[in-house]
């Protein structure tokens, strides 16, 4: 066996899986909370990498450095989808809340096939180069071949989004109202959790980690259109739910193995089925072990 | 203390509390009976702003409450604590009481609410680390009533804390009732089926049936009355 190709596709594999991981995070908290897939958060993604585009398109013309452009682009997208996210949540989900579960899910759809066509409308249907904001290291020269920087980045910045969460979850005021309010929503709410407040939270937070992610793939692909969050939004949803929606490590888990079963399938048998074998996968989940590799069974509430 | 004035409540089309007027005074024990499905967990919940009336006034110290959002509510000391218990089930048992003081900044205070809430039960303290789903029933409804009193509240709502629950248990949260009553100077208003044990406890009560209140008394008259003894005690 050639181990070179087998690490080379271990690598591919941890890229997607990171890259899935920053956008099934948002799946799975705003599942946690309000029981809602929330099919609009691939386009959030989407929406942070045109954000990106357009912000280090400016300030590469004012001729700023690579380091600040991509720091600079990276908080405007992060900035600029949590305000989409927040904002959908209000007008989209919100008025849905105690309507039957099928509803708001109809009005995510809604939301997804809007922002599409809004950036379709507002932008163009053509890819869009997108600039390498990373920066080559020196360091990673001797192996460019097998790992790029653009690669580094994307592990690092995952790793670093997972532990800030789990420490917010685990140890903040705000991440124990999240956890109360996903246990129990009424109940949140007769101890003194604003459970509005928490949900805006969750939303922004979901919709900031997927516009990283967004700006990242870009960043590694060299290219973007308004069509790039659907499919990376329903992989990421196919993560989630493998993992065990609603769970946060098993959203990690689950895009990692995810990343790494379409990474080796392709390597190993062929590139045109990539999206067979996650579907397949899903299926092959759902049949077995339909809450997930992580997730917990529905206890009913007394 | 607490005041009701007419208040209507809905749920969709269906009206569970057709005009309910009561007052509670401040350092009572106020009891709720009547049958299932009269309204009581209604009321209570109306009071807390989960299900706001539709129509009617809610005053809490005079100041109107019946438009408040549910966590402004608990800011001002009333607290529920929910029929069916509804811990937090992947919370640890510490974890639940810290959720009961969300709204306090004082942990010095907070701390030494903790300590006498362990002391009314021990049982908690010693499962501290446990995750709250895995309690038995009784202890469940223990930390439930801890958790409320962890907020400090100044009108504590029960709402059936004796439901299935062993006779044993239920002697004891009585007990503990009374006893946050007449130590904390805490008001109560409890809502019960149990009606022998409610009117034992109570000053006073009020009797509900199909969303109105139908009758008000001290609670050692209403045991005496003909009408409730037929309905409610069963005698």
């Amino acid at each position: 066996m050639d181990f070179e190709y087998f690490f080379e596709l271990f690598l591919g594999g941890l890229t997607r899986g990171s890259i899935y991981a920053l956008l099934a995070l948002g799946y799975t908290m705003v599942y946690g909370i309000i029981q809602l897939i929330n099919f609009a958060h691939g386009e959030i993604y989407m929406i942070g990498a045109f954000t990106a585009l357009i912000v280090a398109g400016v300030l590469t013309l004012m001729g700023w450095n690579q380091v600040a452009i991509l720091v600079i682009a990276s908080i405007a997208a992060v900035v600029y989808s949590s305000a989409y996210g927040f904002t959908a949540e209000k007008i989209a989900y919100k008025p849905l809340r105690n309507a039957p579960r099928l509803s708001a899910l109809i009005s995510a759809i809604g939301v997804s096939l809007f922002l599409q066509n809004y950036v379709l409308l507002a932008q163009t249907s053509d890819f869009l180069p997108f600039p390498n904001l990373i920066p080559e290291f020196e360091f990673l020269k001797p192996v460019e071949h097998i790992v790029r920087s653009s690669e580094i980045v994307i592990y690092l910045t995952t790793a670093i989004v997972m532990v800030a969460l789990t420490i917010l979850i685990k140890f903040t005021r705000i991440g124990k109202a999240m956890r109360a309010t996903a246990q129990d929503q009424q109940m949140a709410m007769l101890v003194g959790v604003d459970v509005d407040r928490v949900i805006s939270v969750t939303f922004i937070i979901g919709s900031a980690t997927a516009a990283l992610g967004g700006v990242l793939i870009a960043s590694h692909i060299g290219q973007i259109n308004f069509y790039i969050g659907f499919i990376a939004g329903i992989k990421a949803f196919v993560a989630a739910v493998l993992g065990g929606i609603g769970s946060m490590p098993g959203a990690v888990l689950g895009s990692l193995v995810l990343g790494w079963t379409e990474s080796f399938f392709t390597g190993y048998i062929s590139s045109d089925y990539e999206d067979v074998f996650a579907f397949i996968f899903l299926v092959l989940i759902l049949i077995f072990r339909p809450s997930g590799i992580l997730g917990r069974k529905d206890t009913d509430k007394v | 203390m607490l005041e009701l004035k007419n208040v209507q409540t809905f749920y969709g089309n269906i009206q569970a509390l057709k005009g309910i007027s009561l007052q509670i005074a401040e350092g009572e024990i106020v009891t709720l009976i009547g049958a299932n499905g009269a309204g009581k967990t209604t009321t209570l919940m109306s009071v807390c702003g989960i299900v706001p009336p539709r129509a009617g006034e809610i005053y809490f110290e005079g100041q109107p409450i019946h438009h408040m959002p549910a966590n402004k509510i608990v800011s001002l000391g009333i607290c529920q604590v929910p029929e069916g218990r509804r811990i937090f089930p992947y919370l640890t048992v510490l974890e639940n009481l810290d959720m009961g003081a969300f709204l306090r900044n004082d942990k010095a205070e907070i701390k030494r609410d903790l300590d006498y809430v362990f002391s009314l039960f021990p049982i908690l303290a010693e499962r501290r680390n446990q995750a709250g789903g895995t309690l038995s029933g009784g202890e469940q409804q223990m930390l439930a009533i801890s958790r409320a009193l962890m907020a400090r509240p100044r009108l504590l709502l029960l709402d059936e804390p004796s439901l299935g629950l062993a006779p044993l248990v239920v002697k004891q949260i009585f007990e503990i009732i009374r006893k946050v009553n007449s130590e904390n100077k805490t008001t109560i208003f409890l809502v019960e089926q149990n009606a022998n044990l409610a009117l034992k406890v109570a000053h006073r009560g009020y009797v509900m049936e199909n969303g109105k209140i139908t009758m008000t008394d001290t609670a050692a008259n209403l045991m005496a009355n003909e009408e409730v003894r037929k309905a409610y005690l069963g005698i």
